[in-house]
């Protein structure tokens, strides 16, 4: 680091701190060689097998000498020259041995902070941390910091990205949270058992591994494609099971908070004004309970999920506190009549509205899907018009958000659409002037 | 000069200036169109008149055939782009068939980008491409003059900073 301030004309920056990540961060690629031995043995099992009966015990013994002492230094080396600094504006990670890469991650520009932590991590007691801006990758995250530095860490950069002043950014601790909504397991299970693809993969592990049996009677033929179909269906649903365990959204001044999971927990905060579409989904088999889950996107996020399962009322409820100033729309306008020679059966299920705050489009007949884009987040807006649609005077809106998502009305009769158009240009224009600071606790 | 486009009627009613392209992006299109027209009937000519025989080479005709009709379809195309730079935001209107028309306001732009290839410059033409955030915002414009092209790249950039929104 150069002493700073030595020519005069830079003003003087207080000292930054470099730190290190946890010292048990070495180990978590120490396992490498072994992962990529059991991946060659799976993969070639019978050579593999004559290679290491040809192996005497010393070979073995001194190839391990040197294989796991290699890795360890590597992880360590790794490890040494692995630093991170907060300063006032940046967060910045210097890494690499050989080529060195330093990422500057501008505070004001975080669209969420994620905290998580691993079965094994929990074991060892250390947590992953990620900023989310857009165009981070996976080399720009934190693996692996103690949990309580972790907490304090990212309590230190929300303080910092909301625009409290640097001296005081260290003491502000973390916001008080208020939880708004907890997914008890019960639920989670039922909703779970009421998703088609659940049945639907689980049938397909009974049906496929029968209907081979009949035709083949092989036994080694039908437990290679049931075993796979069993895990896959098992995968799916107790997947989800285990990562939508324990879902706790909370609110704070730092803006919105998710908790989740079994094994491996999970933790996300995504400052105001970061949301760029909320999407209700209805499943066929849910909608008899009145149950919704809720998807969100945040540019550069790769959680999507704020709801996993909950009753309609209390979706919307949270829905108004993450997008403020938004109700979700109750009155859809339905697509012109004429919509079914472009679109057969499924034209019904096309609805829009669009309210002061929000442009809502729904689509699905069985799955329902109403996306929800506010003013002030749309990036473009285009229409399109095929020649079939031209033919039926009828045309499709895209909306194109800052989370590389498009939100599409589809169908829409030409006038109507071209109105749309224009005048969700002009309402996005203005939607802007009113959205909150990038520095969410600054004034003005 | 205010707002873009009068709240309530929807369509501008000061119909805004449309610009359209320069002539010769359509005369450069024209020109490959001739070129690969006559690559493939060269093809189309030779390969079936020496394998099965002279009278097959008559498929030549063919590539001709469908490049009369290309060679409409490209003028229709081109006369169907054009754009028009509102108080707030750019409008790009294109296409026959499948139409589009885009809406970029000029607070979202992330990057504005101008390129000119090698026969793109032989005569005179550039493009300039809006990115914003969303990756699917398609807000190109070809064919322009390249003075045009660097006018409308410094006037989008001052715009796009006086009414910077970001995400």
């Amino acid at each position: 680091m150069t002493p700073p301030g030595r020519d005069g004309g830079i003003p003087e920056h207080p000292p930054v701190t470099e730190r290190r990540l946890h010292p048990v961060t070495p180990f978590r690629r120490a396992w490498a060689p072994l992962a990529v031995l059991a991946g060659w043995t799976v993969h070639d099992p019978n050579g593999a097998h004559e290679q290491l009966t040809r192996l005497t015990g010393t070979a073995l013994l001194l190839g391990l000498a040197v294989l796991v002492p290699a890795a360890g230094l590597y992880g360590f080396l790794s490890w040494w020259f692995t630093h991170y600094a907060v300063t006032d504006t940046e967060l910045r990670i210097r890494t690499g041995l050989l080529f060195r890469r330093t990422a500057h991650i501008r505070l004001e520009r975080i669209q969420a902070v994620d905290v998580s932590r691993p079965l094994l991590a929990r074991v060892a007691g250390v947590a992953k941390l990620r900023i989310d801006v857009v165009g981070t990758d996976d080399k720009d995250e934190l693996a692996f910091l103690g949990e309580r530095e972790a907490r304090a860490l990212r309590a230190e950069l929300l303080a910092r990205a909301a625009g409290f002043a640097p001296e005081t950014a260290h003491e502000v601790g973390e916001a008080p949270a208020r939880v708004l909504l907890h997914v008890p397991p019960r639920e989670l299970v039922r909703s779970l058992l009421l998703t088609g693809a659940t049945w639907g993969s689980l049938g397909t592990a009974l049906v496929v591994p029968a209907v081979l049996w009949l035709v083949t009677q092989n036994v080694w033929t039908v437990l290679a494609t049931a075993l796979p179909l069993f895990g896959a269906a098992g995968a799916r649903s107790g997947g989800r099971f285990v990562t939508e365990f324990d879902w706790t959204v909370g609110e704070s001044p730092d803006g919105l908070r998710i908790d989740h999971g079994l094994l491996d927990r999970a933790h996300e905060t995504v400052p105001p004004g970061r949301v760029q579409t909320v999407r209700i989904v209805e499943p066929l088999l849910w909608r008899g309970r009145g149950w919704v889950r809720v998807e969100l996107d945040v540019a550069g996020s790769d959680n999507s999920v704020l709801i996993p399962v909950a009753p309609r009322a209390v979706a919307e409820s949270v829905v108004a506190r993450v997008l403020p100033g938004v109700t979700v729309p109750r009155e859809l306008s339905r697509v012109p009549r004429r919509a079914r020679w472009c679109v057969p059966v499924w034209w019904r299920g096309q609805r829009l509205a669009v309210t002061g705050a929000v442009f809502a489009a729904r689509s699905g007949l069985l799955r329902r899907r109403l996306s929800l884009v506010p003013h002030a987040k749309v990036q473009s807006v285009r229409l399109t018009q095929g020649p079939w649609g031209r033919l039926w005077g009828l045309a499709d809106v895209h909306v194109d958000t800052g989370a590389d998502k498009t939100v599409t009305a589809r169908l829409r009769d030409v006038r109507e659409a071209a109105r749309f158009l224009h005048e969700q240009a002009e309402r996005s224009r203005t939607g802007r002037r009113t959205a909150g600071p990038d520095r969410w606790m600054a004034k003005g | 000069m205010e707002t873009g486009s009068p709240a309530g009627t929807g369509v501008p009613a000061d119909q805004p200036a449309w610009r359209g392209l320069q002539p010769g992006l359509l005369r450069v299109r024209r020109l490959l169109l001739l070129v690969w027209t006559g690559v493939a009937a060269a093809a189309a000519g030779l390969l079936p008149g020496l394998l099965a025989g002279p009278p097959w080479a008559a498929c030549a005709l063919l590539p001709p055939a469908c490049a009369a009709w290309c060679w409409r379809l490209l003028g229709r195309n081109w006369r169907s782009w054009r754009y028009t730079e509102r108080a707030d935001d750019l409008l790009i209107s294109r296409g026959v068939l499948w139409r589009e028309e885009t809406v970029v306001p000029y607070g979202r732009m992330q990057l504005v980008e101008v390129t000119s290839g090698p026969l793109e410059r032989r005569f005179g033409l550039a493009t300039v491409q809006l990115h914003t955030a969303a990756a699917a915002t398609d807000a190109t414009i070809p064919g322009l003059d390249p003075a045009e092209a660097e006018r409308l790249r410094d006037r989008l950039t001052e715009l796009g900073e006086a009414r910077s929104a970001g995400l």
